[in-house]
């Protein structure tokens, strides 16, 4: 028996965001990401019965989408047969390493890890969001994340600003408690 | 004196710096006796900074409903 089912009709509400902040800390570009992220929901959809249920829909989505990455950067390195790396990598020219195989992740480089950390911090903080109800988690993330004013999401979802307050209220104390168990420990 | 309920109401508009300054002083008298609230506060600001420093990213909601509809659209040709 499969452990996990697979249910696309709520894969945008629950995963979109998980996926989309997956890519974009790869790709860097906004447009793309959303891009490989709607190919990986309908990639999935096609391949639905190759889910077996060993893992969860959300870690067999992540699988799906690691393959678009890697075939994304294929791609635009092979534009006309080149075989030179047309990443748009940092402004500062006169740095050395024009090829990809320089341009890899260096196991000492401080930042990496940073980044690294970063990445996992953002994996934390999904996790603990996707155990929040629905509506506090948008209005959380609306607020938090892309920052947009008060008055604005209460036009937009129909709420008065108290309401607002309350919901975020709450929103904050679950998360902060969820944090403080699975990251701070 | 304010009690422990608008103290938290002031701190959390503080996370977004939507509080008044007048706002501020009153949660600064009420955290000086109140422990419950001075925890909260801290915590408070704790989560705040964590986002931040992690850089999360989601999608707009516009973009999320265009993704959506066309997911759909694929959903049901999927189901015929």
């Amino acid at each position: 028996m499969p452990d996990h089912k697979i249910n696309p009709n709520k894969w945008i509400e629950l995963y979109s965001d998980y996926l989309f902040n997956y890519t974009i800390s790869r790709v860097s570009d906004r447009e793309i990401a959303q891009d490989l992220v709607q190919d990986t929901f309908l990639a999935g959809l096609k391949s639905m019965k190759n889910f077996k249920g060993e893992a969860s829909e959300r870690t067999w989505l992540i699988s799906i989408l690691k393959r678009k990455v890697i075939d994304y950067y294929r791609k635009i390195n092979s534009i006309k047969g080149k075989a030179e790396v047309r990443m748009s990598y940092n402004s500062d020219t006169d740095s050395e390493g024009d090829w990809l195989e320089q341009r890899v992740a260096d196991p000492f480089d401080k930042t990496a890890e940073d980044s690294m950390q970063n990445e996992e911090l953002g994996d934390a903080i999904y996790n603990c969001l996707s155990k929040l109800p629905q509506k506090q988690a948008d209005v959380f993330k609306m607020k938090t994340i892309q920052g947009i004013e008060t008055e604005v999401i209460c036009n937009e979802l129909n709420i008065t600003a108290s309401n607002l307050w309350v919901i975020i209220h709450r929103a904050r104390t679950a998360l902060a408690d969820c944090l403080k168990e699975n990251w701070f420990k | 004196m304010i009690p422990c309920e608008e103290a938290n109401h002031t701190c959390d508009k503080t996370q977004y710096k939507e509080a008044t300054l007048w706002e501020k002083i009153k949660l600064n008298m009420h955290l000086i006796y109140c422990r419950a609230c001075r925890k909260y506060t801290k915590n408070n600001t704790k989560l705040t900074n964590t986002i931040k420093c992690s850089k999360v990213e989601c999608l707009d909601k516009h973009c999320k409903e265009k993704m959506k509809k066309e997911f759909d659209m694929a959903l049901k040709e999927h189901s015929i």
